[in-house]
């Protein structure tokens, strides 16, 4: 019974997804004449070899949670945020910009941070919903145009008076009001300098949103329009409303991850030449926790992690884009699990017999 | 119905012994034996959920049974893939069709068999041969018109069509008839006597026992997986087959206790509205129903009973008109709006409109109320509330299989997401009831189920209003009969003075003289 539940479940089929997405890993590195054992071998010291480096993992999975939670509660409620990149940038800016303009002590001054962000992720979302509603408009073409409209937005701010550090392509600090850090003995007893509260942060915004989704009755209305809009706008629930929170939601998060990242992290927001990924990455997240919240923390830190250990790749001569081979490959084996479902299920089947 | 039979007992087409299915300790098909003769429309009874598409399934290689041998013209095949059933001239129509909704006619019936020339696909012979295929058999299909524009005949022609062009003898129908409107039922029984007529066999998925007097020679019934008898259709009656179906005697006639109605719930005030197109098919129709009384609206489709189900159910914007419910105008409001002034419904479209399929059924069970008390308090569910009310719901309208309250709505049979609806639309105890087409795909013994409870609802002094395709329905039921044609009410009578002849003419069109 045990194991037909194994079989049943998500979390076996997880993990095939990732000794594959190794595998395919390590074949392109042969081809490209890199040691894989070598090379996984590194991987595995830069992530485990020092209780600091385990922090800098969760560190930089931190936003990749918030991203998360994002897309999964938009594959949860039927929409498909491909825009959490755009509402993390507008997440992180209006945090840094209230961080820097902005004087208050840290008790206030951290909760309008993310309060801003969260907003911002929230309406830059929500646009797009009102888009889809009123217009008719596919929310994948709008959201990844807010995409660049967040990108071009943030390098305008960056630049502006008061805003830009001087002689540099980012703006200022923001102000230690503003930031989640933990405090500086703690930081300098593990050795990490960015080890900050936003973990906590994560992890309560997985539990809220596991919470909306599974047990709320605004959860039931968002699920039912994702699931049946035709349905549920008979059982009288006004469809137009649920998609407007929905989004709101999910944008929300991402700006929440976006504050995270400048305020527990990078302390300014540099002028951007390319979309930093954070956004998209949260994709790869939802689909690796099954759109699980809960699944969100835990895929949220592994890639984190994978992004940490795959900085330190270069010293041994291993591009690191190695690693979004991998990830790319776990998403595709998680995309086409039911078959590793239907082998395995046959086979138990085939040995009862 | 007058009918010949073509049945050539010498040659036998398919022979299915003892076969057995097993889904992990259910029993789907028990040692079920079927042998269909060449030129023979086999019928193939039973309840919902009896086994009869399982059955098939294994025969069309869906599934593989657990043991059991299947004999093709005589000889021992191993079916073990829908190709492998091609291969053997066995075809299969599904209930729910399978088109490519963009493509024409041809196209979707050439799909995976295209004709070519050299590497271009050669559409003139693949049109040429679709049209020998529908005159040979006297099926009328535009060969160019693309399916999202055809009549939902139409498209079971074209699937008929996919699996004769396929090469197919033996053809298996799954409940063909659960969707089409009369017109197009009579059509389908002809369609399938040219087929006999022309050597191919027949298996008929079905629990309409009207159709299985009508149009097949064998039926073979099926009572929760077990084989019951196979028999000659000709020797039984209708009472017969329904009888060995359910296993009990079934009430074909509902009793209906005598009622005045009481004051008007419902009065529909010379509505206009249109269809989907944008033409104009309400043209002023007026409409009132009594507490205490079933009022049964008759007609062809088409005529504009969808949409002003639609219009009063919220669903859809009316041009112009005025719905009275208990003095308050809900013309054009919400759907919440209307729910809340005591209008409830079946919908026509189950899996469109009555049934969130991803939802378990307890989720379902509380679609328009979940904002309220006990389901939820302050915004949180209240999930043993729910679990509670489903349990008692599930139990008391027997929705199979049973304990099925945290199964998902899309894994149980039509006939019991049916009920599932039922039992959440009746529950809301409103004044007025509109059930559309409620019986729709259900066997008799659910059928009965869902007369008696609406004519339960009119016992208590509630409205019902009975819209359906269903002459028969509408006969044994209503206490009034009104006729829609042409977008108005083209006619009205007294639901005990109902005569099919007459009745079929007002739905025709032709005025009654009184």
């Amino acid at each position: 019974m045990t194991k037909k539940k194994i079989l049943q479940g998500n979390a076996l089929y997880t993990v095939i997804a990732i000794v594959f997405g190794f595998l395919a890993g390590a074949v392109v590195l042969t081809v490209a004449g890199i040691s894989p054992i070598a090379t996984y071998k590194k991987l595995t010291d830069s992530i485990f070899g020092q209780p600091k480096y385990m922090i800098w993992s969760v560190v930089y999975g931190i936003p990749l949670i918030f991203t998360g939670l994002s897309v999964a509660f938009s594959f949860r409620t039927g929409v498909f945020n491909i825009g959490a990149e755009g509402q993390f940038v507008v997440g992180s800016l209006a945090a840094t910009v209230i961080g820097i303009t902005v004087d208050l002590p840290p008790i206030l001054h951290v909760p309008l941070c993310l309060l801003a962000a969260a907003a911002a992720g929230a309406i830059w979302s929500a646009f797009v919903g009102l888009l889809k509603v009123k217009r008719g408009i596919n929310e994948v073409l709008s959201f990844i145009m807010m995409n660049w409209i967040a990108f071009y937005l943030s390098n305008y701010v960056v630049n502006l008076k008061g805003i830009k550090a001087e002689g540099k392509e980012a703006t200022v600090d923001i102000l230690e009001s503003a930031e989640i850090l933990l405090p500086l003995s703690v930081r300098q007893m593990t050795g990490c300098k960015s080890v900050n509260y936003g973990i906590i942060l994560a992890i309560i915004a997985a539990i809220v949103i596991w919470y909306i989704i599974n047990k709320t009755t605004l959860g039931y209305e968002l699920r039912s329009v994702g699931f049946n809009r035709h349905a549920a706008s008979y059982g009288g629930i006004n469809a137009d409303r649920a998609i407007m929170k929905a989004m709101a939601i999910s944008g929300a998060m991402a700006g929440l991850g976006g504050a995270c990242h400048i305020m527990g992290n990078a302390s300014r927001i540099a002028q951007f030449a390319g979309q930093e990924g954070y956004g998209f990455q949260g994709i790869t997240v939802a689909l690796i926790a099954g759109s699980n919240p809960i699944g969100c923390i835990f895929s949220g830190i592994f890639y984190g992690a994978m992004k940490y250990g795959g900085l330190k790749l270069s010293t041994i001569g291993a591009p690191k884009e190695v690693l979004d081979i991998i990830m790319g490959t776990i998403v595709i084996f998680i995309a086409v699990s039911h078959i590793f479902r239907h082998l395995l299920n046959r086979k138990l089947k085939n040995r009862e017999e | 119905m007058e009918r010949t039979s073509h049945v050539d007992e010498s040659v036998i087409a398919i022979e299915m012994k003892e076969i057995v299915k097993k889904f992990g300790d259910f029993v789907a098909n028990d040692h079920i034996s079927l042998t269909v003769h060449k030129g023979e429309v086999h019928a193939i009874l039973g309840e919902n959920g009896a086994g009869k598409s399982t059955l098939m399934n294994v025969l069309y290689g869906l599934y593989r049974p657990t043991s059991g041998e299947i004999h093709v013209r005589g000889k021992k095949e191993e079916i073990t893939d829908p190709s492998r059933a091609i291969e053997l001239g066995i075809g299969m129509v599904h209930q729910h069709f399978m088109l490519v909704q963009p493509f024409t006619v041809t196209e979707n019936i050439i799909l995976g068999m295209e004709p070519t020339k050299g590497i271009v696909l050669d559409m003139k012979t693949a049109r040429k041969k679709v049209e020998e295929l529908s005159k040979r058999y006297n099926m009328q299909v535009d060969p160019d018109a693309h399916i999202e524009d055809i009549s939902v005949g139409m498209q079971q022609r074209v699937e008929i069509l996919k699996v004769l062009y396929r090469g197919a003898d033996i053809l298996i129908l799954d409940e063909p008839t659960a969707s089409l409107t009369p017109q197009e039922i009579r059509e389908l029984m002809e369609i399938i006597r040219n087929l006999t007529a022309d050597g191919k066999s027949v298996i008929l998925i079905t629990h309409k026992l009207k159709e299985i007097k009508a149009c097949s020679d064998v039926c073979t019934i099926i009572r929760q997986g077990k084989y019951i008898d196979t028999v000659k259709v000709d020797e039984v009656t209708e009472q017969d087959l329904a009888s060995m179906m359910v296993g009990r005697n079934v009430e074909f006639v509902v009793e209906k206790k005598a009622m005045e109605p009481g004051e008007v719930v419902l009065d529909v005030k010379d509505i206009h509205g249109k269809d989907y197109r944008g033409v104009e098919i309400l043209k002023g129709l007026n409409l009132t129903v009594r507490r205490g009384e079933i009022v049964g609206l008759a007609g062809v489709d088409g005529n504009g009973q969808t949409e002003l189900v639609e219009i009063l159910t919220g669903l859809r914007k009316g041009e112009s008109g005025a719905v009275w419910m208990n003095g308050k105008n809900l013309f054009n409001k919400s759907p919440k709006e209307i729910f809340e002034s005591g209008i409830t419904s079946i919908p026509a479209d189950r899996q469109k409109h009555g049934l969130i399929l991803e939802f378990s059924v307890a989720e379902n069970l509380i679609l328009q109320n979940y904002k309220k008390s006990p389901f939820s308090r302050k915004g949180v569910l209240k999930k043993k509330a729910i679990e509670d009310h489903a349990k008692v719901l599930v139990e008391k309208f027997d929705v199979r299989p049973s304990g099925s309250e945290s199964r998902a709505a899309g894994t149980l049979s039509g006939g019991n997401q049916q009920k599932v609806i039922i039992a959440r639309e009746i529950t809301n105890d409103s004044d007025l009831l509109i059930a559309v087409n409620p019986t729709r795909g259900l066997d008799v013994g659910a059928i009965e189920f869902v007369h008696k409870y609406l004519v339960e609802q009119r016992n208590k002094n509630k409205a019902v209003l009975l819209v359906s395709f269903e002459l028969d329905e509408i006969m044994s039921l209503s206490d009034r009969i009104e006729v829609i044609f042409d977008g108005k009410i083209s006619g009205s009578v007294e639901g005990s003075k109902a005569d099919e002849n007459e009745l079929g003419l007002m739905m025709a069109g032709g005025v009654r003289h009184d």
